[in-house]
């Protein structure tokens, strides 16, 4: 089978330089069967590609040791749902994992728009293919997953147990969809430079897989997020880690690319800037993948040596070159038709949106990539903690909470003073209510938090006020109930209605953020059984230590009795999971204390609050027990051995040695994720098509447009 | 005013205010960042009161005093190593043997971390295997 696996992997590179060479003549020579079997081409990788992914699972799913990816990233004791996601826990395993969704999504898009674009299409096709190469060639020369060993080793290393988590086995495939969806938009903006055919027609072939690359990229930051609170045993959700900040990145550029894009739609305005845009996510889509594999940055997350990163410099180098290259050489086609008529407008709401997202992402680029930049100007590697990310990222998400209550308000082209009042009227209320609330419960010692819940409040407000009054306008047109009438409006509207409910959910995480971060009570502290401590107006009380066997796991945990005001509120139960070592050095008990070990928090989730927990047992207590098992049992089969771990484990349990904890209260952080759903089902509504009726006039709408750019030229 | 007077001061206020956040961005990236060094030239040369991100191996051998967590960092290649105490979160991959990270300031003969700033390479994602590290 690996020898199959090898040979996919061959055929995908063959049939990539295929592909592109095809689709360019096709191009140049305007031959259409070269076109279509260039376009064939995609499809045929993503058939190869789904063959060599296919057999990577079933070599995890079978336990085939020989796999040396399998060897090294699973075990006969891994559960079957890890088997299953393993793959993409592996260098090599997340390399084919890209590039068969980039083959996917290409032959998703190249299908779609088969009759549309066709002067854009053919080079859009090449590019992808060109992603494709670059990648197979990557799996197939350097980081092949179809490595075998023989003989092949009769157990693997499992799966590192940090990543047992379900949103950690999603949080890769999420990211990497959006990363790969943002090439789509890259290859067709590329394609329309070469074939200067620069009118809103490639923006709107791909107007759908840049949202759905914005929305897969999202829910893949919100997974990583989601995994840090309740999985690595620190009680936050961000720690502006170079990983994390690489993800971040085209997430940024891409929402100020789906605003912008509105521009050039409507008004044919920011021509150069959208492509530039989108050029910059595409290119910081490669970065972020490139980032997680080089090792170049100091990260939680170690790579290992990889010799990855150079050819990932160079097509960088290659991508940044050829795309400003691109843009100067056409630049005479790429001129505005219109100029903004007023500051006081919705365009220029959301240019101004737009120059604050790039602001945030220069900010995080300068600071993730500072250790690089400090070593090229002083010799030093120095880096920037949370605290200077905070400086600036701070200010700009409250600029931006502002104009995204502002942007779907305010007119198009030029606002009145009266159209302003008619419609920041409710919004202002708002805003001025949650300020005076806030400053009489005490909030004005906080003024950053402060004025994030005011934004938040306008931003609701203008929400709700445009939902509001969409819904009554077409009651009062065709009569029908007001829940109906919103449905209608939606559905009709997706786009529209999906943005907005995306800019309530963003408020909402917003408010999330700001409160857990300026209101959370925490401490660290060393408990013994029947001690407490008092945290944020809760007694939290050790009451017993615990202990687990399960699988290949010791769990050594606690029971915590979380009382306020002497009524009990919760009982959590916080343990530590410690997976053996593979390190052959260790006794046959030792290695079970020695090897990885994970945190599973005791969490009582809340609209108002959550009382997080972790617990960190005394392990070196045991240690002379430990060494005294080892050194009396060296040779102790695998019954005994349990025998040992167990009674070590019942010492714990009756006679703990204090333990640390971390006791994190926290309020509103449930707003975080509630707020994410909220941006996940607004963005599911804008992706969705539209009924086939909007359909017809949103394509009359833009043969008119097109003709009016055509009657121009 | 002239529509293409007004467009260019526009223009130069707005490269005006983004070169001035432009030299706020370095001018406090470099004043506030943490220089990276390994144990055995921050031993050597550590100026007490400043921050450093200190990168090495943890030293078999770390306890609890209280809440604090006491170690040893070492080089990565060698044995020369300094003393550490540090309150805050431990991550769970910390272990005798393991790379860290720590922002550290010198408070006398020993190195004070930054409370939650201990950070601990993940030992096996993407990595050649845990017996390398």
């Amino acid at each position: 089978m690996a020898t199959l696996g090898r040979a996919c992997l061959l055929l995908a590179l063959a049939v990539s330089i295929y592909g592109i060479a095809a689709s360019l003549y096709g191009a140049r020579t305007g031959r259409r069967e070269w076109v279509r079997s260039g376009r064939r081409a995609v499809y045929a990788l993503a058939g190869v590609l789904t063959i060599a992914f296919g057999i990577v699972e079933a070599a995890f799913l079978r336990d085939d040791f020989a796999f040396d990816v399998v060897a090294s990233h699973s075990s006969t004791t891994t559960p079957a749902f890890y088997k299953a996601t393993a793959a993409w826990s592996s260098q090599e395993g997340s390399l084919l994992l890209w590039v068969w969704l980039l083959a996917l999504w290409s032959s998703l898009i190249l299908w779609a728009v088969r009759r549309r674009a066709r002067q854009v299409q053919p080079y859009a096709t090449a590019v992808l293919l060109g992603f494709a190469a670059f990648f197979a060639g990557l799996a197939f020369l350097l980081a092949d997953p179809f490595a075998t060993s023989s003989p092949a080793p009769a157990e693997g290393s499992g799966l590192n147990p940090l990543l047992r988590h379900p949103s950690m086995m999603i949080h890769p495939p999420m990211l990497y969809s959006g990363y790969t969806l943002f090439t789509v938009p890259f290859a067709f903006a590329v394609g329309a430079l070469i074939a200067r055919r620069l009118d809103a027609e490639w923006i709107a072939v791909t107007r759908r897989f840049a949202l759905a690359a914005w929305f897969a990229l999202g829910v893949g930051i919100l997974l990583g997020a989601r995994w840090s609170y309740v999985e690595l045993g620190w009680g936050g959700y961000w720690g502006w880690d170079p990983v994390e900040n690489a993800s971040l990145l085209p997430w940024l550029t891409g929402t100020a690319f789906l605003h912008s894009v509105m521009i050039q739609e409507k008004r044919g305005m920011l021509k150069v800037w959208n492509v530039s845009l989108v050029l910059a996510t595409g290119i910081l889509a490669i970065l972020g993948t490139f980032l997680v594999r080089s090792g170049i940055l100091d990260s939680i997350h170690a790579f290992g040596a990889s010799t990855l990163g150079r050819p990932f410099l160079v097509l960088i180098a290659v991508l940044i070159g050829g795309s400003i290259a691109l843009v100067i050489s056409r630049r005479r086609d790429l001129r505005s038709e219109h100029r903004l008529d007023s500051l006081m407008s919705r365009e220029a709401v959301f240019l101004l949106n737009n120059l604050v997202l790039v602001g945030l992402a220069f900010v995080v680029f300068w600071g993730t990539f500072f250790p690089l930049i400090s070593e090229a100007v002083t010799g030093t590697r120095a880096s920037v903690g949370p605290p200077w990310f905070d400086r600036y990222t701070v200010p700009l998400a409250l600029v931006l909470v502002l104009l995204a209550g502002v942007g779907p308000v305010i007119a198009w082209r030029r606002a009145t003073p009266r159209n302003l009042w008619r419609g920041f009227r409710l919004p202002l209320g708002a805003l001025g209510a949650m300020l005076a609330a806030g400053l009489a419960t005490g909030l004005g010692d906080r003024p950053t938090s402060l004025g994030m819940f005011c934004l938040a409040a306008f931003v609701l407000a203008a929400v709700a006020q445009e939902f509001g009054r969409g819904a009554l306008a077409r009651r009062a047109m065709t009569r029908e109930t007001l829940p109906v009438a919103l449905v209608s409006l939606v559905r009709r509207n997706r786009r529209r209605y999906g943005g907005y409910l995306v800019h309530a959910g963003m408020a909402v995480l917003f408010v999330g953020v700001a409160a857990s971060s300026a209101f959370q009570a925490n401490r660290d502290v060393r408990l013994a059984p029947g001690q407490s401590t008092r945290v944020g107006g809760y007694d939290v009380t050790y009451a017993r230590a615990t202990t687990g066997l399960e699988g290949e796991k010791v769990t050594l945990g606690a029971v915590l009795d979380v009382r306020r005001d002497g009524r009990r509120v919760a009982t959590l139960r916080p343990d530590r999971g410690y997976y053996p070592s593979t390190d052959p050095s260790l006794g046959p008990v030792a290695r079970y204390f020695d090897g990885q070990a994970t945190s599973e928090v005791g969490l009582k989730a809340g609209l108002r609050r959550d009382l997080w927990m972790a617990v960190e047992p005394d392990v070196q207590a045991l240690e002379p027990f430990v060494r005294e098992a080892d050194r009396r049992f060296r040779d102790a089969g695998a019954d005994l051995q349990g025998f040992l771990i167990a009674a070590i484990a019942e010492r714990y349990r009756t006679r703990p040695e204090p333990a640390t904890f971390r006791i994190i209260v926290s309020p509103l952080v449930s707003w975080i994720w509630i707020g994410a759903l909220i941006v996940i089902a607004g963005a599911l509504v804008a992706i969705w098509p539209p009924p086939a009726a909007s359909r017809r006039r949103e394509a009359s709408a833009y043969a008119r447009r097109l003709a009016r750019e055509l009657g121009r030229a | 005013m002239d529509p293409r007077r007004k467009r260019v001061i526009r223009l130069v206020t707005a490269l005006s205010a983004a070169v001035l956040l432009a030299g706020a961005l370095v001018y406090t990236s470099f004043s506030a960042s943490s220089e990276a060094t390994e144990p055995g030239k921050l031993a050597r040369s550590a100026e007490p009161g400043r921050s450093y991100q200190l990168t090495g191996k943890v030293v078999p051998g770390y306890r609890r005093e209280g809440s604090t967590l006491v170690f040893r960092v070492r080089d990565r290649q060698g044995s020369a190593s300094v003393p550490v105490r540090y309150d805050g979160a431990v991550p769970d991959p910390f272990r005798a043997g393991r790379e860290v990270i720590v922002d550290v300031r010198k408070r006398g003969a020993v190195f004070v971390g930054e409370r939650d700033s201990l950070v601990t390479k993940c030992p096996s994602k993407f990595s050649k295997s845990e017996r390398d590290t």
